[in-house]
Formats: structure tokens, sequence, C-alpha cells
């Protein structure tokens, strides 16, 4: 059984279907890439999943079980890392960081003992009492991947975690996503840079004018693409390709 | 519970963590406070503020002294004597308010005028336009003088004397008047001449007050808490002036809430299993235990330095404290539920807030504004608040007067509360 298991979600604001019946699932240990250019309901997906929104059509389950209201205990198996740097500037880096976890029931010795192994996993525990504002761009991108583990959550939803960032911090984030992979998190991963999920993602869904138009792996895609007039056999397609050759070349924004 | 106690201990940080917030919230209503107060609070002693008065003697007559000897002993008048030119030179410059200059012949004509209808002398009252109220307080003042020193030198002073010789002839040799009433004026004038003529009168004695005197004298008493108690107009400052700095601060963490959904945190606390109400009920407990403590800071300091009291209910003080406060703390979520970008609300909040001290009574008292303007207030939630205070401190009222400021204040901030969790924008997409 999959850990999430999202079933024909449809969101529309105003006239505008964002989301039109989308369903696909993620298994423990696994990693999910959710691509699609600009507008194509990526972002609308990710914050139904997370319970942001609620959707007007559709269920969200996890671990088989529909993820309810606000106050479902079944939110503590979810953990968000938005696309934002979702951290207050002015306070330490462990004053977020009891923030949110308090926010998640944790308290005292459990919540200090999260906070370690967020930080530890991050590369983060000798800035632990330092401001957020006088962290680099890719500091802050790493403690807001620890802010999204402190609860020790079933599922990771990273909507864009790398943007921004160095060469080094990004190869740091991505090493710290494997290490969780290993560990048995469920990873649901958005980004526009085709080598992160190229290089992470076991399975790949993408997502345009609301619609899921490819679910499979990267293998599955290039060969699904051949014979519809793609390249030849002999020549390997990147995802890129596969990307423009499924959505198009017109811009979105 | 737990997210409810972090929301609270984080709201407290990041408030104090931004010195600029608190030296404004905490410094700058002291500061001001401080000032208004010692305008409006006046001299500890009980003596009123003097209205600064020159008077111009061109007349020098006994009467004309007698006017200027009395303005200088009032207790409402600080009196200069001066020449014309330079009196009115300082009225101009608005170091003084008044001028009154009696003119030359000034006694004469109204000796004439008191006892027929002679031509009444002109009394000049050259004034600063900017000073109408202390205008009117001198024409009051000068009207007892004038009268006094013109009746007591009419029944009783040389000039009156040789009035009253120069009168009886001229009556007794009058053809214009029937001889009813020439008889009854002669009547009357020789009754004068025979008063004057009694001993003790008419200079016999010299110095016994004659003429006509004010018939009361005034008791005055400041209604304040208590007998012996003098009002202190701090407290009515630090009331006004810390209201409006905690409204400041209030509407600056609905600002901030903005903020926090364009940073993408309110994405955070969503996705926590956390209810609305808990969220909401997180920053409007930190919102009224910071507008506590900006009350708490304010009145402390005026107590220790201006010596302000609460002389009415302590109860009642920390009920409409505490009624304050969450007024002001749901004021600063409906912020948030309102405001569409963290720019725009904060330019119309703070036109808000300034509208609601200025018509709450918060810089100057409500009894200034027009009858209408004063009932009009009553939907203003800062004037509660502000006469709330005034009645537990100076005015030293039980707590029965806090209840109505209370209740009504309690009203304000369900109201907030309600039109801000219908109006918060939830959804995060």
């Amino acid at each position: 059984m999959p850990i999430l298991d999202v079933r024909h979600l449809r969101k529309s604001f105003g006239r505008l279907v964002a989301v039109d019946d989308v369903s696909f699932t993620l298994e423990a240990g696994k990693l999910v890439g959710l691509l699609g250019p600009n507008g194509a309901g990526k972002t609308t997906t990710v914050s139904m999943v997370s319970g942001l929104v609620t959707p007007e059509r559709g269920d969200v389950l996890i671990a088989g079980k529909k993820l309810g209201g606000d106050t479902d205990p079944a939110k503590r198996r979810i953990g968000l890392v938005p696309q934002d740097l979702a951290l207050y500037e002015e306070l330490s880096a462990m004053a977020n960081l009891k923030f949110f976890g308090a926010l998640f029931g944790l308290s005292g010795g459990r919540l200090d003992k999260a906070i370690g192994a967020a930080m530890e996993l991050v590369g983060l525990v000798d800035r632990m009492k330092d401001l957020v504002k006088t962290f680099s761009g890719g500091m802050k991108r790493r403690l807001n991947l620890a802010a999204g583990l402190l609860h020790d959550p079933d599922i990771l939803l990273l909507d864009e975690p790398t943007v921004g960032v160095d060469p080094q911090s990004r190869n740091a984030i991505f090493d710290n996503l494997e290490e969780l992979k290993r560990r048995g998190k469920a990873l649901l991963y958005t980004t526009h840079y085709m080598e992160e999920v190229e290089r992470l993602a076991d399975r790949i869904v993408i997502i345009d004018h609301g619609k899921v138009i490819a679910d499979d792996t990267l293998n599955g895609l290039q060969s699904r693409l051949i014979p519809a007039g793609g390249p030849s056999s002999g020549e390997r397609l990147n995802l890129e390709t596969v990307f423009l050759t499924l959505t198009g070349r017109s811009l979105r924004d | 519970m737990i997210p409810l106690l972090a929301m609270i201990r984080k709201d407290l940080q990041l408030f104090f963590s931004d010195r600029r917030s608190v030296i404004v919230s905490f410094v700058v209503p002291i500061a001001i406070a401080s000032f208004f107060g010692s305008i409006f609070n006046g001299p500890r002693t009980g003596e009123p503020a003097k209205i600064a008065v020159m008077v111009i003697d061109q007349d020098e007559t006994a009467i004309s002294k007698a006017i200027v000897a009395g303005t200088s002993a009032d207790r409402n008048l600080k009196v200069t004597v001066a020449d014309a030119d330079a009196a009115r030179d300082s009225v101009r410059r608005g170091k003084t308010a008044v001028a009154v200059i009696i003119p030359k012949g000034f006694g004469d004509a109204a000796g004439s005028a008191f006892f027929n209808n002679g031509a009444k002398p002109e009394l000049e009252l050259a004034y600063d336009p900017s000073r109408n109220t202390e205008l009117a307080m001198v024409r009051g003042i000068m009207t007892q003088y004038v009268m006094e020193a013109v009746s007591r030198e009419m029944f009783g002073g040389a000039q009156g004397r040789k009035y009253l010789e120069q009168s009886l002839p001229q009556v007794e040799s009058s053809s214009g008047l029937d001889a009813a009433q020439k008889a009854a004026l002669l009547q009357m004038l020789r009754s004068v001449q025979g008063f004057y003529n009694t001993p003790g009168q008419a200079g016999s004695s010299g110095d016994a007050p004659r003429g006509i005197t004010m018939p009361y004298t005034v008791k005055e008493q400041a209604m304040t808490s208590g007998n012996n108690v003098v009002y202190n107009g701090y407290a009515h400052s630090f009331a006004g002036m810390a209201i409006q700095f905690l409204l400041f601060a209030m509407a600056n963490i609905g600002v901030e809430m903005l903020l926090e959904r364009q940073r993408g945190l309110w994405k955070r606390l969503r996705s926590a299993p956390v209810s609305r109400t808990t969220l909401l009920a997180g920053k409007v407990l930190s919102g009224a235990i910071i507008s506590l403590m900006i009350l708490g800071v304010c009145f402390l300091f005026a107590m220790i330095v201006f010596g302000v009291r609460i002389e009415g209910s302590l109860a009642g003080f920390v009920g409409v404290s505490v009624a304050c406060a969450l007024m002001a703390s749901t004021f600063g979520v409906l912020v948030a539920a309102l405001g569409n970008s963290p720019a725009t609300a904060r330019g119309v909040t703070t036109l808000a807030v300034l509208m609601m001290v200025m018509l709450g009574g918060a810089w100057v008292p409500t009894f200034i504004f027009p009858a209408w303007l004063q009932q009009f207030t009553l939907i203003v939630p800062v004037r509660w608040a502000v006469d709330g205070l005034d009645g537990m401190t100076w005015r030293g009222i039980g707590l029965s007067g806090a209840l109505a400021p209370i209740a009504v204040l309690l009203i304000f901030a369900i109201g907030f509360s309600l039109v801000a969790a219908l109006r918060f924008r939830w959804e995060e997409g």
C-alpha cells in the first residue's frame, strides 16, 4: 500500500481550473519528481496534499486513511518544505526549530533531540544559536529542510527546495534527500531543474494545464516517446527533451 | 496547548528582538505623554495658570489707578504695566495674550456714564487672535474691576463728590425734565450727598471699601477622587499615549502577519495539525500580552515620576487594561484579515489609528469637542478605553464605573475577532 495516495484531485480558482483529476501514488523510500511548466498546477497539488487547500473533488490518503481537516493527526505524517524560505529571520535557528517543532506537539527533551537530529542531518549543528538573518542562502535552504523534518514525518513534500543555492549547498541537500530515502521516507519533489529529477527521482509525474500527462520512470518515459516520433531509438533522450516533447515549447509566463 | 504557548512565546521573541519596535512602543509614548501631561497638568499647587496681560494707564485718574491695582492683584492674571506700542508689539509676537489700554478721560467719562446716559468711554483690549479663550476671561475680569473702581469713586471718592456738586445745580436748573422726575433725581443726588457727609465716609476714614462690590465670592472645588487630591493631568496623557502606541504596535503585528504570509510562513503554520482558532488565538493573546506590557510600563513610569495614582478601583483598572489590550490585539488581527498587502495595510492602519486616538480623546479630552462629536465618538473604542482609565485613576471612580468600558471594549474585541475569522485568507494556493 502506498504511503501517499492522491486520487482525482480537482481545484479551481474562479473560472481557472488549476488542478483537474490529478492522481498519483508515492511509496515509502521512494522519491517522485513532480514536473510541469509554470502555472501547470504543481504548487496547488502540493498545497492540497499538505492540507493548505481543500480540494473540490478527490481525496488525499495517508497510509490508506483519508486526510481530514486542519487538526487531523495524520498531518503529523507529512512534512512540508515550502519554496519560500519560511523562517523567522530575526530569531535564531534554534528558536525557529523550537517553534516549528512545538506546532507539531513536540516539547522538552523530545523536541531538543529532534532539533539535534535535524540539524545534524543538514550540517548546521554549530550554527544553532545564530540568527537566521546571518545565514547564507544555502544555509537557509538547509534549515528550511530541517524545519520540515523535525516531527519525523513519513512523507516529505519538497517544493523547489534548491532555488537560489550554490552547487555545494545543492549537492549537500541531495545527499540529505538520499539519506532520507534510505531511512524509508517518501519524498514528493517539485522542481524546474531536470538534472535534479534525473539524479533523485524513482518516478516522474508530469503535470500540464492541471492534468497529469505522464506518470512513469525516466526509462519508461524515454521508451514511450521514441515510437511517438521522437529521436531515433539509438539516441538517448534526456529528461528535458522528454519534458519539452510532452508539454510543448510555447512560453507559459 | 503546546502550539498555542509556542506561538505566544515566538511572537514575544520577535517583538523584543526588534529594538526599534520596543523603543517606539515603550519610550516614545512615555516621552510624548510626559510632554502633554506637563501642558494639561497645570501647577501642582492648585493655583490656576496666569494669563499674561499688559495694562496701559493713559488716564492716570483714581479710577484708572484702582483698575490697574485690582487687575494686578488678581490671581488669574500676570499683569505688566507698559506703554501702548510695546504692549501691542508684545501681543503681536504672542508673548502677551491681551493688552488693556485705559485711554485718557476714561475715569471722567465712566463716572458720567455711571449716573446718566453720558457717552460711554472705550476700554481697548488688544488681543492675540489665537487666544480667544483668554480674551473672554480677561473681558470678564475687567468688568468686575471697572465696576468696582467706578462705583467706589462715584459713591465716595473726590471725583464723585466733584461730579455731584456739578450735577445738583444742573438738575435744579434743568427745564427738560418733568417735575416728578426732577424731584426724584434731586432726592437721589441729595441722598448721595448726605451719604458723603456721614461721619466715616467720603474720606473721613479714608480706606473703608465703598461702592459696588461683587455680591458673592467663589469657592472652587476640583472634583477629583477625594478631598485634598490634586488633579494629575499626567494620568490622562499617559492613558492616551499608551493606548495610541499599543494600537500602533498591534497594527504592526497585523502587518507582520501579512509579511509572514508573503514569506510563506503561514504555509508552514497551516501544514501543522493546529486549528485556525489556535492560530488566531495565539496572535490575539501574544498581542494582548504586549499591549498590557506597554500599558503597564507607561503607567508604572507615570506613577514613579509624576505621582499618578489609581485612586479608583484597582480591579477596575486591571479590567479596563485587559479589555483594552484584547481590543487592540484583535484590531491587529483584523488588519491582517482585511489587508491586501503589507504596504497598503501599513498606510491605512496608520490613518485608522490616528483617527481613533484623535476622536477617542487620547490627545485632548473629549469635553472640548462639539456636543454632536462627543456623542459620535462613543462608537470609537479608544474613547471607552481612555474614559475607563481616567475613571480608575484621577477621577477615583469605583469598580462599577469600569463595567461599561470593559463591556464595550470586549464587544469591540469580539466584533473584530469575528470579522477577522470570517475574512482571513486561510487557503494557501
